[in-house]
């Protein structure tokens, strides 16, 4: 690929990245953020693929667009928030959120500029880093790790079930409880 | 093209999930912000990884890992949403001050 071509996606890209995700955390419409994060997504699966990563973009594209926002959703729906509708969602500390989140792009960006001065990118793929090298290398050397993520996933989804599940059992001895009680109340 | 272009738009984006989560009250709206923020981490690896492309592929692999904890992450965390809904009525993060001493 040519350099110009390079920088010039991902100028276009790191534009399309950087005001969706201020529209993510400034909308005044629930919807309208979880959809403004779908775009961050894609952009940065854009980017994905300008340094070389067809996989990583795809799974980024089907693990966070297509499974992450979805729940997003559900949750935004579950909660009864507003939707369509237009509301205050943010608390009284925006200025002190603004300053903190200065300083840190400030010190982060200031950090990293002065380590990696003159460091360029490569314009094309020098090395063996397609989707089949990825595959061996997370079979091969990173297969513990592999492991590991499969049994967190597996925890995670055990524990969101037990968490968000509604225990029928005590709600219906509470409801009884409840039921004796009045029936006591009106036997007095 | 520079590598530290992209470091910096990658600090841009966690800044602004910094941001989000410190502004926000609506706890799926932090979860939103908390995905800008790994995906900031992301793009980090993933600029390394085609920097250093002749130490093979671990850049990407582990791009890979978090996005699986990432998924992980928010499905435990909407559980714990829809729970204090069912038990508040509403989900503000500034009303959650019982465990606050």
């Amino acid at each position: 690929m040519e350099a110009a071509w390079q920088e010039g996606l991902f100028f276009v890209f790191a534009t399309v990245i950087t005001v969706s995700a201020i529209g993510v955390v400034t909308a005044r419409n629930v919807i309208h953020a979880a959809l403004f994060l779908v775009a961050t997504l894609i952009g940065a699966a854009c980017i994905y693929i300008l340094m070389f990563a067809e996989f990583v973009a795809w799974a980024q594209v089907l693990v966070y667009v297509g499974a992450i926002v979805v729940l997003m959703l559900f949750g935004l729906m579950l909660t009864r928030a507003p939707i369509g509708k237009y509301g205050e969602y943010d608390n009284d500390q925006k200025g002190l959120a603004a300053i903190v989140a200065a300083a840190v792009f400030g010190v982060t960006a200031w950090v990293l500029i002065d380590s990696f001065e003159g460091v360029e990118l490569p314009t094309d793929r020098v090395a063996a880093t397609t989707s089949k090298d990825v595959g061996e290398a997370i079979f091969s050397s990173y297969v513990l790790p592999f492991e590991l993520v499969s049994v967190l996933l597996l925890a995670a989804l055990v524990g969101a079930v037990v968490i968000a599940r509604r225990d029928e059992r005590v709600t219906s001895r509470t409801i009884d409880a409840a039921r004796r009680e009045k029936a006591r109340e009106e036997d007095v | 093209m520079p590598l530290s272009y992209v470091l910096v738009l990658a600090a841009l984006l966690f800044s602004i999930g910094v941001y989000g989560v410190l502004a926000r009250q609506h706890a799926v709206l932090v979860l939103l912000s908390i995905e800008l923020m790994l995906n900031a981490v992301n793009i980090n690896l993933i600029a390394f990884s085609a920097w250093l492309q002749d130490t093979g592929v671990p850049g990407q692999v582990f791009a890979l890992f978090i996005i699986a904890v990432a998924a992980a992450e928010v499905g435990v965390g909407l559980a714990l949403v829809i729970l204090i809904y069912r038990n508040r009525r509403n989900v503000d993060v500034e009303g959650l001050s019982l465990m606050k001493w």
